[in-house]
């Protein structure tokens, strides 16, 4: 049995809205289907599972907003080995599902109608015994569940096979076992523990913090939740609260350098010729490309800043930087940019971008960029100094692309030219590497017949 | 270049003595066999014959007694060393390090020091039974007024008396029995060293292992098993048992978020229970699992061989608690 949770998608969100069903009851899915799509205060995101099975119950109702690690459908595994925790009685995923709509409050807290308090020994007898908290009667003072009830309770759902090792964090609505520096880290990381799973079955230790910034639907955004005032548009507050922190906390530095763009654009225009309309590069692609080869050789560049050290990155995943119709902005990932062809990362852009003001990003697109690029040529500036989007740890700006006196090989001739911009953590890089690594971006740029 | 030279813990002590020795006229060693006999362990052997036997004193077997003259030839100015055979029969000079060494300074208002040193020899693994085998240096620990200190390495060995005898405070120097025999390479101008820093003996990353005196072989030997494992363990020698060095072991925690602590005492009310209590007052939130402690079982030390081994932590106690912390 897995449950599909309210997932934290972005920086500080804490409750989400579920938009949309895309699968119903009794429908098979795998690993990396999209199930729901879920509003955030960013955008529209479709929702992938983390597991596979099919699906058993629905609990949200569409248009409901619940916090973050409410479960939203139960899967169970199709045709595997029994679940290690019994099923929970029919009625049990309404009554769960009502709860969760009286949102917001904190997620870890327990629902309201299971207020019942355990003690840390009855919570790891159950914990041990696979059994649901929920659903065992108290016989002890005030209806408390005893260490007897507990036993009972296995008892009675004996056949059951004892708790397969890689059983689930915790029972339903209970809180699992968690080390303290685990619990820093997720503090940290912005990872919320109801959806991180312990790899023995009993302890969420620091690997599984790690684990859950890697796979879906944690992510590393660490910012603490912003305390919107009403108001103030969730958004707003959202990068008010990163930025703040990012200006708070890193050491940046900043270094600029002029690219000259003849070669490039000289050798897009002559290949755009004999293309289709839409297939056709624009400047951005070739920027794109040349910095994510870049980035790949320079990957303390790419990565974050977590628990007082650098982490590299699992790979280039360029956030790209796209203001929304109406405000505000995002800066999804193009997964994997340095291993794309030209004609895939232009397509790659352009449907990202479609789909960012379409508000219809998925999780990972929110959740993994590794280094953010701004373009704010379009706006008419010629140079951006940028502010590193937290736990990332550079920010690379391209300004507009203009015409300038540019001298080459004792001659002045106008050239179109484009100010490229690092801000840089100085905590993991210094001066030379932000140098480094402008300066390959610049040779890439040359050479545009190999990207 | 430094020489090296082949030497053995014994005589590391030994060269520490004979230069304390030759070098401060105020200092003299007296015990129980520590003259004619060369000592029960060898260690002061030939230093009658090169310093004669106003500097070389063998006493009664009364361990009150004799502490008690050392306290006061400190007091007098001089600078004694005092040998005690072992931790167990120090027992009876309990009442004269405690109520006397460790506490002149204060009850008398700062006006009399004790700069006295004492030399016993501690812990098991050689069958010499429930009293001559017992690690009581963690409650030697719990006394203010006193520094305890507990050479783990040849270094340790041939330098700590140095400090121990510049210190103007009751000192007390344990030596654990198993080591005397110790083979190794020592600087040939190796001297004095710093008894106030615990020491990390090896790097690692994954897990801590806590040790001191006669368990810092078995903390390394497990981190070389842990290391076949996949597990990088960091070994931190306490070297000095009070003052602790919270600031080395903190340091150590918050690398690998993981601590076994490996202690010869008993459990309870030990050593390594202070250990933990202090990592759990301060680094509580740097732990990724519970802080697993492997010591002694609370026997009275056996005679029997296999009794005894079994008693005492082994490399693989040690293994499998590291693994323990890995869950």
């Amino acid at each position: 049995m897995a449950e599909f949770t309210m997932p934290s998608l972005g920086a500080d969100m804490d409750e989400g809205t579920l938009l949309e069903w895309l699968v119903h009851p009794g429908d098979q899915v795998r690993k990396g289907d999209i199930l729901a799509v879920v509003d955030t205060s960013k955008s529209a995101v479709e929702v992938e599972s983390f597991a596979a099975g099919v699906v058993d119950a629905l609990l949200v109702e569409p248009g409901t907003t619940v916090p973050v690690g409410t479960v939203l459908a139960t899967l169970s595994e199709a045709g595997g080995a029994p679940a290690p925790v019994p099923p929970a009685p029919p009625a049990a995923p309404a009554k769960r599902a009502k709860r969760a709509k009286r949102a917001p409050q904190p997620p870890r807290q327990q629902p309201q109608q299971a207020e019942r308090v355990h003690s840390p020994l009855v919570r790891r007898d159950a914990q041990a015994l696979g059994v649901d908290l929920a659903q065992v009667p108290g016989s002890g003072k005030g209806g408390e569940i005893t260490r007897e009830d507990v036993r009972h309770a296995a008892a009675a759902a004996a056949p059951a096979p004892a708790p397969a090792a890689p059983a689930p964090a915790a029972p339903a609505g209970e809180r699992a076992r968690v080390t303290p520096y685990a619990r820093r880290l997720a503090a940290e990381l912005g990872v919320e523990l109801g959806a991180v799973r312990a790899a023995d079955g009993a302890t969420v230790r620091a690997e599984d913090v790690r684990a859950a910034t890697r796979g879906a639907p944690a992510l590393p955004a660490p910012a603490p939740p912003p305390a919107a005032a009403p108001g103030v548009d969730p958004m707003r507050a959202t990068i008010a609260a990163a930025m703040s922190r990012s200006k708070r906390e890193v050491p940046h530095y900043y270094l600029a350098n002029t690219v000259d763009l003849s070669r490039a654009l000289a050798w897009m225009h002559e290949r755009n010729r004999d293309l289709p309309m839409d297939r056709r590069l624009v400047p951005a692609a070739l920027v794109l490309k040349a910095t994510a080869l870049a980035v790949a050789a320079h990957p303390a560049l790419n990565g974050f800043w977590v628990d007082g050290a650098f982490r590299p990155g699992s790979g280039v995943h360029l956030g790209v930087a796209i203001s929304l119709r109406g405000g505000g902005l995002v800066a999804p990932a193009l997964l994997d940019a340095d291993r794309l062809s030209l004609e895939e990362l232009m397509a790659g852009l352009k449907d990202l971008v479609v789909r960012a003001r379409g508000r219809r990003l998925r999780g990972r697109e929110l959740t993994e960029p590794t280094i953010t690029v701004t373009n704010l040529g379009d706006q008419g500036v010629e140079a951006v100094y940028g502010v590193i989007h937290v736990p990332q740890v550079a920010l690379l700006g391209v300004g507009k692309v203009v015409e300038r006196p540019w001298a080459s090989g004792g001659m002045v001739g106008a050239r179109p030219v484009t100010t490229m911009t690092l801000s840089a953590d100085h905590r993991v890089t210094d001066g030379f590497t932000g140098a480094r690594f402008l300066d390959l971006i610049d040779r890439h740029l040359q050479q545009p017949e190999e990207l | 270049m430094t020489r090296m030279v082949e030497t053995t813990y014994r005589d590391a002590l030994r060269e520490g003595l004979r230069e304390a020795l030759r070098t401060d006229e105020r200092v003299f060693l007296m015990g129980e066999d520590v003259g004619s006999y060369g000592g029960c362990f060898a260690v002061s052997l030939g230093l009658l014959e090169e310093f004669g036997p106003d500097r070389i004193r063998d006493t009664p077997l009364s361990e009150s007694a004799f502490v008690g003259a050392g306290i006061g030839a400190a007091i007098q100015g001089m600078r004694p060393i005092v040998e005690v055979m072992t931790v167990n029969f120090s027992l009876l000079a309990l009442d004269q390090i405690m109520n006397n060494a460790a506490s002149l300074l204060h009850m008398s208002g700062g006006q009399y020091a004790v700069p006295l040193v004492i030399r016993m020899t501690t812990g098991a693994g050689r069958q010499l039974a429930a009293q001559h085998s017992h690690s009581l240096e963690g409650w030697y620990a719990h006394i203010p007024g006193l520094r305890i200190v507990a050479p783990a390495t040849l270094e340790d060995a041939r330098g700590m008396l140095a400090g121990a005898l510049a210190d103007p405070d009751p000192v007390l120097l344990f030596e654990h029995g198993s080591l005397y025999t110790m083979k190794g390479q020592l600087a040939e101008d190796a001297g004095a060293v710093d008894i106030d820093h615990a020491a990390v003996r090896r790097p690692g990353t994954d897990v801590t292992l806590i040790a001191y005196g006669g368990m810092l072989g078995r903390a390394l030997d497990a981190a070389e098993a842990l290391d076949a494992d996949g597990l990088s363990a960091e070994v931190v020698d306490l070297r000095t048992l009070r003052p602790l060095d919270d600031a080395t072991v903190l340091e150590s925690v918050r690398r690998t978020h993981r601590v076994v602590v490996v202690d010869e005492g008993w459990r309870s009310g030990s050593l390594s229970a202070e250990i933990v209590a202090r990592i759990q007052e301060q680094a509580f939130y740097d732990l990724d699992a519970p802080v697993e402690r492997v010591c002694s079982a609370e026997v009275p030390m056996p005679y029997a061989r296999h009794l005894e081994q079994a008693a005492l932590p082994q490399v693989e106690d040690v293994v499998a608690a590291a693994h323990r912390t890995k869950g």
